[in-house]
């Protein structure tokens, strides 16, 4: 598997880069501020998704604090409710989630890890932050403006998202399509740049198939989004015109509160197929980061190469593309033609095999490790059991006729927080702990970064994994109260006071975190270059953190795969990517 | 260690809650029991996997804990047993999707002798309307709907002229008996659910959507709207109930003679 020819860099250019070729900043602003560095925007990025995380955090504990004790908080509600979850999802999914990933990791890692000096467009890099900061302004201006926000849902569902019945109809939801009109114009600068960037600067030596699956993951998660972003913008902009101009994409002739509106032959259907055209792609645009991420730290940390690399690089190419031809499975009960379900529950189910994959080679990277619990390992294989969990309820929901019962109750909600919203976030606190010491030299503190661990993974499982039942006994989602139903139990609401508890518990555990994220930064244990022992690129730098430009005056050469640990007959048990060829043992040359 | 304990815990965990806690679905009261039992078979494959795979981490996690001098094993790649893990979650999730396929193929599959039935969704209320004894439900167009013809029926179609509309009422279906659920909406989209029934379907302004099922359990089910659909999406409910066929005749009677009652007022 290390496949190593021995002559490959024959014809390549020197590996000197002459010192014109990167534009060096030149004074504190465009180093700090508008900067052309990668590692800077990426921090950029991570700061503002992750002050936006916490907005939406607290919006999640105001919508919880609501269901868990009803009537208590008289200013919560049904307008305050559906505005809050509107934009606790919206900001989840895009503002955090995405952004964090391609724009944070992607922007920090990809060059590091290809062996680059930075991105191969940064102005335009630079660019798509500065528009990503703009769409999240115009976003929370929309707090600030007469009706407030949007309460349409984060899926936007026309006609009611631009009708008089839902909270916002006035600038809210036209603050919302602006935005993030804006935000995809600004993420295709940054997207545009990681494949371009993956495809044509990586270090002599880096092929394809040495690539750490880190970098796989979000080279895929960025194409992808480049092809499934549009769908959105699309759909936006004509939402746009329909609330504007009066124009009927969307709009078929309907009777608003006993009066004729002036709108006829659009499509509401339409909009639901755009919306989740880029919908569920943008679930594998935040989880195959997430998969990548999570294989590295595995692998790492239990000091062992990831199990059966090749299948991994295949299953999430396999992953990517499948996934573009599932979208529908959010309508099954939505009134399109009944004979979709079949094609789109097996499309759905055969994703299910690749998905499967990447777990067995996970658990089986365990398998005869040599493990150290450290926090990312913690966080890795949090990750995965909440991963398998709210995988395996997918098969539910994605079978056709088991999710017309469960489809839109609170089955739903708990099965994709598991899956893309737990998940993905205890891949990036794993993320975080592991690669915090090269970006700022410094190591997380360990005690706070367990009380963290602890009462996020726990917390988050009993917040989540008690929810489904309440779906199952067919409370819906997007409820501010459940009321009076006579299905469901006085206890019920216990289960969502004990729910909410958790919650409250759960983000209280968080501020542990941002604590120790700003306390270690000044006061942390010195993390030297390498202190992982990692075999990737990254942790090669000649410093720590690595200034701009990444390599110093040479670029680094790539002999090997990113995960030659414990290779027998070695001498310490990781070889560096960069190490020549020279000192590994002739002995596995066949493999 | 501490982690290998806790993966075991959330399993047993997990398993537990499942089998002891109170909350559960509510009695069935339609055909759909196929889907009651998709969803238990489904619960089965997915807790072993959970429970193999997690318990499998543990194991690992105790095992192969490191100390000092340890050292990985070195194994790339292994083929055959990549292979074979490949091969049996097809095979599993193949079992999973037939059943789940055939049942959906009878979910949309209406039996010929359905009677028709009517909902409406209007922001945020439910209408419903049923055929008279031509059995046939008259047309519609959202063009004629003003105040005195809130559904907007076709006041010209015969087919429509014994149909019994009911505004703000209980929808009333009889025991036993294949019913067609034939939705539309006036304004935004709703979802037409009652849990009991297990069965749901949005309602499109713009078209007719559909399902069908028989009741099988007399008794009042609340009907619950399960698309956001404004402000008063949660407080958009309804009932139906289901008697046996000489309480539904009746009941039919009884909705034509009010019919017919209010009928010269309307004309005036
Ligand atoms: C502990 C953390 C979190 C809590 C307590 C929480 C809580 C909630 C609650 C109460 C709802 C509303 C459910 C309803 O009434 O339908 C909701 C909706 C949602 N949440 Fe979270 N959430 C959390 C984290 C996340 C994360 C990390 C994501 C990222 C994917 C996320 C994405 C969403 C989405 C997409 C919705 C649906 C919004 C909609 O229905 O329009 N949440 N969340
Ligand atoms: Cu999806
Ligand atoms: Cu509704």
């Amino acid at each position: 598997m290390v496949d190593v020819p021995l002559d490959t860099f024959g014809g390549l250019p020197p590996p000197e880069v002459p010192d014109v070729d990167l534009y060096h900043p030149k004074s504190w602003v465009t180093k700090y501020v508008f900067s052309q560095d990668a590692k800077v925007i990426a921090i950029q990025y991570s700061a503002t998704a992750m002050s936006i995380g916490l907005l939406a955090l607290v919006l999640s504990w105001l919508m919880r604090l609501q269901l868990g004790f009803p009537s208590i908080f008289s200013f919560i509600d049904a307008t305050a409710y559906y505005q809050f979850v509107t934009m606790h999802g919206m900001m989840m999914v895009v503002y955090v989630l995405t952004a964090l990933f391609l724009g944070g990791f992607g922007n920090y890692l990809i060059p590091l890890m290809v062996g680059a000096r930075d991105m191969v467009f940064p102005y335009a890099n630079m660019l798509s932050y500065w528009l990503y900061l703009l769409a999240v302004v115009i976003l929370l201006a929309s707090f600030f403006v007469p009706g407030g926000p949007t309460g349409a849902g984060w899926t936007l569902y026309p006609p009611q998202a631009i009708l008089s019945g839902t909270p916002g109809r006035d600038w809210g939801i036209m603050l919302m399509l602006i935005s993030l009109i804006i935000f995809i114009i600004g993420f295709t600068m940054g997207g545009l740049n990681y494949v371009v960037t993956v495809l044509q600067a990586r270090a002599r030596g880096m092929t394809l198939m040495r690539m750490p699956l880190t970098v796989w993951g979000i080279f895929t998660a960025s194409f992808m989004a480049l092809l499934a972003f549009p769908a959105l913008l699309v759909g936006a902009v004509m939402m746009l015109f329909d609330r504007l101009l009066g124009t009927s994409f969307f709009m078929p002739s309907l009777v608003e509160m006993g009066e004729h509106l002036s709108y006829g032959g659009g499509s509401p259907i339409l909009f639901q197929h755009l919306f989740w055209f880029f919908g569920h792609p943008e679930v594998y645009i935040v989880a195959l980061p997430a998969f990548g991420i999570v294989s590295d730290l595995i692998s790492v940390h239990a000091r062992k190469n990831i199990f059966g690399y090749r299948m991994m690089v295949w299953a999430i190419l396999a992953i990517g593309a499948l996934s573009f031809v599932v979208w529908a499975h959010h309508m099954y009960v939505s009134g399109m033609n009944p004979y979709f379900g079949f094609f789109f529950a097996t499309s759905t189910l055969i994703i299910a095999v690749p998905t499967a994959i990447k777990i067995y080679n996970w658990v089986l990277t365990l398998w005869r490790g040599n493990i150290r619990l450290t926090l990312p390992m913690l966080f890795a294989l949090a990750f995965i059991v909440t991963f398998i969990n709210g995988g395996l309820t997918g098969l539910f929901l994605g079978n056709v006729v088991v999710d017309v019962p469960l489809s839109d109750t609170m089955f739903v909600v708990a099965h994709f927080h598991m899956v893309m919203g737990v998940a993905p976030v205890l891949a990036i606190f794993g993320a975080i702990y592991h690669w915090y010491p090269k970006v700022t030299g410094r190591m997380l503190d360990e005690t706070l970064g367990r009380i963290h661990f602890w009462i996020t993974f726990l917390g988050a499982y009993l917040i989540f994994f008690p929810m489904h039942y309440l779906g199952l006994m067919g409370v819906p989602r997007r409820y501010h109260e459940m009321g009076e139903m006579a299905f469901v139990p006085q206890s019920a609401q216990t289960l969502n006071a004990f729910i909410t508890v958790m919650a409250l518990i759960v983000g209280t555990a968080q501020m542990v975190f941002f604590f120790n994220v700003v306390w270690s930064y000044f006061k942390g244990k010195p993390a030297g270059h390498n202190p992982w022992e990692a075999a990737s690129l990254e942790w090669q730098t000649p410093e720590t953190p690595p200034p701009h430009g990444n390599w110093g005056r040479e670029l680094p050469v790539v002999y090997r795969w990113a995960y030659d640990y414990s290779v027998p007959g070695a001498a310490s048990d990781f070889v560096p990517q960069n190490q020549p060829v020279a000192s590994r043992p002739a002995s596995d040359e066949d493999r | 260690m501490a982690i290998a304990l806790a993966l075991v815990l959330v399993v047993i965990g997990s398993i537990l809650f499942h089998l002891f806690s109170p909350w559960w679905w509510t009695p069935i009261a339609s055909n759909w029991r196929y889907i009651d039992d998709t969803i238990i078979v489904t619960f089965w494959i997915t807790g072993a996997v959970f429970a193999a795979v997690v318990l499998f981490m543990a194991y690992c996690v105790f095992r192969f804990r490191h100390h000092p001098g340890r050292r990985a094993a070195y194994e790339p790649e292994n083929k055959k047993l990549e292979t074979w893990l490949t091969v049996i979650t097809t095979i599993g999730v193949a079992a999973l999707l037939a059943p789940g396929l055939f049942v959906w193929n009878q979910f949309i599959t209406v039996p010929e002798d359905a009677t028709d039935v009517e909902v409406v969704g209007q922001q945020w209320q439910w209408s419903f309307r049923l055929p008279g004894a031509d059995r046939r439900l008259g047309k519609s167009d959202i063009r004629a709907i003003s105040a005195d013809n809130p559904l907007g029926l076709v006041t010209d179609d015969p087919a429509g002229t014994d149909d019994i509309v009911i505004q703000g009422g209980e929808l009333h279906l009889p025991l036993d008996k294949p019913v067609k659920v034939l939705l539309r909406s006036t304004d935004v989209v709703h979802d037409f659910f009652v849990p009991e029934f297990r069965a749901k379907m949005d309602l499109v302004p713009g078209q007719i959507s559909y399902f069908w099922l028989v009741p099988t359990r007399t008794g009042t089910f609340e009907i619950l709207c399960a698309e956001l659909c404004g402000i008063g999406h949660a407080l958009m409910r309804g009932s139906v109930v289901v008697e046996n066929e000489a309480d539904h005749q009746a009941w039919l009677q009884e909705q034509s003679r009010l019919k017919l009652a209010r009928l010269p007022a309307a004309q005036e």
